[in-house]
């Protein structure tokens, strides 16, 4: 029963008039952001990471939260009544979503979406307490040898289950974890790459780079293209669900919450993923195959249960482990070093409060999304018509400042502007930068442990093959690549991110 | 051989030169060996092991047998434009004041879209100005210079 007694501990935490504020502030700003295409949580994390510092961890980390899996809820509103997806993980929300709104059930779609995502989320949110404690008790068995083969394991990971080139994506990697080496070596208090400049000898700024890599180069690559965005009218009525189409979609949200609870754990996981193989898995294991693409409730409730499932079961590894499995985990972590919490084992037993306190303010933030999602739609909707010509500048405008506020300085403001450029470059090279980061918040902890690793085995680099679970990280890690690289798998892996 | 893959070819050279660099400049910081490792080690073997990948890709995008990949295509107005507001607001903020670096770097950053509008600029600029004054001077107290340095009054 400590399950329950730590239960309770979070909802003394989350439930204080100042928590469950900014849990709605973050599921809301989540959902406008999520309605909006072109900016996603990721952006958005990195726009607010400067204005979360005056708060308490606690507060900021719920926050921070409820942009992620508000986003989810944000974004199928928008595939289903306009069909645009406001998110990459709506996008296969788009094709039976928004044939249930031409045939007059968007209402059903919007409901059926929403209360798929809450029992989602209420399932995930178990399966990221009852797995919590047994994990990160693992987590203290692991020495520094078993640290390093993780990392690889989970920066592997994050290549294989992404998209793109395989090549390119480990080359983001190790340009990420070489950023992470700028500023001062811990051990040798050696500057490294600052090239005397005195404001990197902290290193680069966390906030700097994920701002010039994801906030100002998305706005350079959607000015290149031209603005094209008709809203579709369609008619919002009946929100309650028929016989038939309950019947339908129940198994469809079990099936999908299962699949994105699981695919959000791995490392590279998340809820692109989880969507898309939720909607695969639905289709094929139809009676039906052909009605998807039609207004299929199936095609809705799956997907839209299993991104939900799969951004917060995505906690796991981060608050376990202490490794991100993608970039907005990787996100999350840079915002927990910055309030001076290193993420891993440690964080539930010496900061129980806050891990509890986040872990239930999810399930409050989702709740609080199903009663408000609904009656806010028409809002959200209206939101769709202000033009992209008003609104990036003030995005742009909201990251100066944001950026400045950090530590107070001009400098920060180049780099973010040197980041950008460098963005730019990466997109036209396309080579994506989510790696990148991933490899760059990993970066210095995986240079400390496989410093530590070598010297306990004095210079012995088989520790890292005799110690059996670091051998079994390897292992798995090799298997990802060799799988990969098997050209029928290749194959598959390109169509299916090609797919829709 | 002509080169069949641009956006590989490039993306090879990229990664040779960032590896290249941190290979010269880790050599510098010291290396050590294994078991003590020095602040140069593991910056030196990343950098070697991103080389090579920017070889193999330059090699492969050489390759006669693989689909032919276009040159990316750049368009000079946007990125100029984003990045120089960015940077002129970085530069502007302490001597200029939050407010009309906001000014600047909105009319700036909207020249870079399709379709500017003198008017619409600047009354977008004036509605931001209104935003960045309740929410960062008013509740934030945000501590940044706020009017110009030629103009009395609070920092």
């Amino acid at each position: 029963m400590e399950l329950l007694a730590n239960i309770a501990l979070g909802f003394q935490t989350a439930v204080t008039p100042m928590n469950l504020l900014y849990c709605l502030a973050g599921a809301l700003i989540g959902t406008l952001i999520g309605v909006l295409p072109g900016i996603g949580p990721v952006q958005t994390i990195a726009i607010l990471l400067p204005t979360t510092f005056s708060l308490p961890p606690v507060s900021a980390l719920i926050m921070l939260a409820g942009i992620y899996y508000g986003a989810q809820y944000g974004g199928s509103t928008t595939s289903i009544l306009v069909n645009v997806p406001g998110e990459a993980s709506a996008v296969v929300t788009c094709l039976d979503g928004h044939q249930m709104a031409r045939q007059g059930r968007a209402g059903a779609a919007l409901t059926i979406a929403a209360l798929g995502s809450f029992v989602a989320g209420t399932f995930a949110t178990l399966v990221l307490a009852v797995l919590a404690v047994p994990l990160s008790e693992l987590a203290f068995k692991f020495g520094p040898a078993e640290y390093f083969s993780l990392m690889v394991f989970g920066l592997i990971g994050s290549v294989v289950l992404a998209s793109g080139s395989m090549i390119k994506a480990v080359g983001m990697i190790l340009l990420g974890l070489l950023l992470g080496m700028v500023g001062t070596d811990i051990t040798s208090g050696v500057h490294r790459f600052t090239f005397e400049i005195p404001e990197l000898s902290d290193g680069i700024g966390f906030v700097s780079l994920a701002m010039g890599l994801f906030g100002i180069c998305d706005i350079i690559t959607s000015l290149e293209k031209r603005e094209k965005r008709d809203i579709l009218k369609s008619k919002l009525s009946g929100f309650w669900l028929k016989k038939d189409e309950l019947k339908a979609a129940v198994p469809a949200v079990i099936r999908g919450t299962l699949c994105g609870s699981l695919l959000g754990i791995l490392p590279g996981g998340g809820a692109i993923l989880a969507s898309f193989t939720a909607y695969m898995l639905e289709k094929k294991s139809s009676k039906h195959p052909e009605s998807f693409g039609k207004g299929n409730i199936q095609g809705v409730a799956a997907p839209e249960s299993a991104n939900n499932a799969a951004a917060q079961t995505s906690f796991v590894p981060l608050l376990t482990l202490g490794i991100p499995p993608n970039v907005v985990l990787a996100m999350m972590a840079g915002a927990m070093m910055i309030h001076g919490i290193r993420p891993g084992p440690h964080v539930i037993t010496s900061n129980p409060s806050l891990f509890w306190g986040v872990i239930v303010s999810m399930w409050i933030g989702n709740a609080i999304l199903v009663l408000l999602n609904l009656p806010l739609v028409g809002i959200w909707i209206r939101l769709l018509s202000v033009p992209y010509r008003l609104l990036y500048p003030a995005i742009l405008l909201f990251c100066c400042i944001g950026l400045y506020s950090v530590n107070n300085n001009t400098f920060d403001i180049g780099l973010t502007a040197g980041c950008g450029l460098l963005g730019y470059l990466f997109h036209k090279l396309e080579c994506e930068p989510a790696p990148l980061i991933l490899g760059f918040v990993l970066g210095p902890m995986m240079e400390e442990n496989l410093r530590r690793g070598m010297l306990l085995s004095r210079g012995d680099a088989s520790i890292f093959f005799t110690r059996p679970l670091s051998l079994a990280f390897l292992l798995m890690a090799a298997a990802l690549l060799i799988l990969v690289a098997l050209p029928a798998i290749r194959r598959r892996r390109e169509n299916a991110f090609k797919e829709e | 051989m002509p080169i069949r893959r641009f956006k590989d070819c490039f993306a090879g050279i990229m990664f040779l030169f960032f590896g290249a660099a941190a290979m010269f400049f880790s050599v510098r910081y010291q290396i050590g060996t294994a078991a003590r490792m020095g602040p140069g080690y593991f910056p030196f073997a990343l950098g070697l092991l991103l080389a090579l990948l920017g070889i193999a890709l330059i090699a492969a995008s050489l390759g006669k047998t693989r689909e032919k990949q276009a040159p990316p295509s750049f368009q000079v107005k946007p990125l100029a434009l984003i990045l120089l507001s960015v940077v002129m607001f970085g530069l502007m903020l302490r001597p200029l004041g939050l407010l009309l670096s906001t000014v600047i770097l909105v009319v700036t950053a909207s020249y870079a879209g399709h379709e500017f509008r003198w008017k619409e600029a600047i009354l977008n600029a004036a509605v931001l100005v209104a935003i960045v004054f309740l929410i960062f001077v008013y509740f934030l107290d945000f501590q940044v210079p706020i009017r110009p340095w030629f103009l009395p009054g609070r920092i």
